[in-house]
């Protein structure tokens, strides 16, 4: 057995990789994943939406696999390989899904963006959606108030094919 | 979120010894610690299960299937053998929650997620499944997604799964282990009806573990559907869901099943109906009757009285698919 705590007040050690980074940290039991990433460590890039798992702006990376971060408790991610938005470009090189964003201007306020990022790096991992209609299914799990969706389906529709080839789009390519 | 103490156990029997009356077990975490910010549910200690292994899907002697209780709803719906032997299962799961959710969300936490009713979810209201003895708003209240199947004077909350429609259609069998020993118990079983106890949802005691899913040797991989009517097109919990799954000998139907989802306190079956299909030729007619026949004791509220009709729909066209194979590539006029 490990991490027992007796007295509910205990933090517990974790170790996880964040952002390609070993991380050691102290936790209580009940903090989310969110809210250590926010509150205890400065990446405020994922976004508290609903807080209750409804939204998606919460969108992390745990083992290449989209989760809500919100649902998650930071205690249970020992072991675990954590990116966020932070993480997901090399240096000044954004990822081909936000450069793909950008490209089709697919955000009015930006709030839910990180998250969809997110949602669809984790899509284009799972190798499911294969046509618009399956990316509009697939991306159900992030919420949009602006109701940018249309272009961000244009969007995660133009990174898939470059993210499977290696290939980055241009910036301002404007398919 | 009420402070708790955590523990790892690293076997089952070592979980199921830690459990007492007011611990939860842990695995996905969907549900419960979204309960847990809410208040709703408040333990005092949490056992995370997911060093106990029990996250592989392989065949069972008998030509079935073992699922393992921490296997994810994603991982479950895209398993190869799923995909193709127990496609109505993969249907039903992929209809459910999100992409998010299914990566996190466990096989046995889905069958133990709690009803999405409002007045459950809102502490400063009364609710006989949260205290019990308190009472029902939801009677007279809102309950436009409430049950019309099956309810008691003590709680109309619905079952929100859509996996557990799926299973309850195969005929699972959910295998849970406590300090006792392990036992094996037929899905039909597991969930329960509120009569004035609504404050349990299933048979499990509070230190029993679910640790798989079983599935009988696969039966309707051609004639099956999932049809799922919810507010809209995608992350929604069902108004009236039907899983719907036929064997034929020539045109003949040799089986059915014919599960309901979103209309009772758990996934809704009516042997007598599957038996009504069995030894006819399909029609609309006998699909009509055998709908008409399963909402007959229907017994809607103030807001839900439309689910009686669309459920009908529902099964009526579910089963039109299922019969046709639809769902597998058949052609629907």
């Amino acid at each position: 057995m490990s991490a027992i705590s007796s007295n509910g007040a205990d933090t517990h050690p974790i170790c996880l990789t964040l952002n390609g980074q070993s991380r050691t940290l102290q936790v209580h039991p009940w903090v989310t994943l969110l809210d250590l990433l926010r509150e205890q460590l400065d990446l405020v890039g994922t976004k508290k939406g609903c807080d209750h798992g409804q939204c998606g702006a919460c969108t992390v990376l745990r083992d290449g696999k989209r989760v809500n971060a919100c649902l998650t408790l930071a205690i249970m991610c020992d072991g675990a390989d954590l990116v966020t938005i932070e993480g997901l470009a090399s240096g000044d090189v954004l990822h081909p899904m936000q450069r793909a964003f950008i490209t089709h201007d697919a955000f009015q306020c930006g709030y839910c963006t990180p998250g969809q990022i997110c949602s669809a790096v984790g899509l284009a991992h799972e190798g499911r959606a294969d046509n618009r209609e399956a990316i509009r299914e697939q991306m159900s799990g992030n919420l949009c108030r602006c109701g940018a969706y249309g272009n961000i389906v244009a969007a995660v529709e133009e990174a898939l094919p470059l993210m499977r080839d290696g290939i980055e789009p241009q910036r301002g390519q404007n398919p | 979120m009420t402070p708790f103490s955590y523990h790892k156990p690293n076997s089952v029997s070592e979980a199921v010894n830690l459990a007492d009356a007011c611990s939860h077990f842990i695995a996905g975490g969907t549900n419960l610690v979204d309960l847990m910010k809410e208040n709703v549910v408040r333990p005092t200690r949490l056992i995370d299960i997911s060093g106990l292994g029990l996250n592989d899907i392989h065949p069972t002697p008998g030509g079935g299937v073992l699922i393992g209780a921490r296997v994810s709803n994603a991982d479950l719906a895209w398993h190869p053998m799923i995909e193709q032997h127990y496609p109505l299962l993969s249907d039903a799961i992929l209809a459910g929650a999100s992409p998010q959710l299914r990566n996190m969300a466990s096989t046995g936490g889905n069958l133990l997620q709690r009803t999405r009713c409002y007045y459950f979810y809102d502490t400063g209201t009364p609710c006989n499944k949260r205290e019990p003895g308190s009472g029902c708003p939801a009677r007279t209240g809102m309950n436009r997604m409430h049950a019309i199947l099956g309810a008691s004077d003590a709680c109309v909350a619905t079952h929100p799964s859509d996996m557990c429609v799926a299973l309850a259609a195969l005929e699972a069998v959910v295998h849970v282990q406590g300090p006792s020993g392990e036992r094996q118990i037929p899905f039909a079983d597991f969930h329960r009806l509120p009569e004035d106890t609504p404050e349990r949802d299933n048979q499990l005691a509070f230190d029993e573990l679910v640790t798989g899913i079983e599935l009988p040797p696969p039966m309707f991989e051609h004639h099956y559907r999932y049809l799922k009517i919810r507010d809209r097109a995608s992350y929604a919990f069902a108004l009236v869901s039907v899983a719907a799954a036929l064997n034929f000998d020539g045109e003949v139907i040799q089986q059915a099943r014919l599960t309901l989802g979103g209309v009772a306190h758990k996934p809704w079956r009516d042997l007598a109906v599957e038996r009504m299909l069995v030894g006819q030729v399909p029609s609309e007619a006998l699909f009509t009757r055998a709908a008409q026949t399963l909402l007959q004791g229907a017994q809607p509220l103030s807001h839900n009285g439309f689910k009686v009709t669309l459920a009908q729909r529902a099964i009526v066209r579910a089963l039109d698919d299922a019969a046709r194979g639809a769902a597998n590539g058949g052609a629907r006029p």
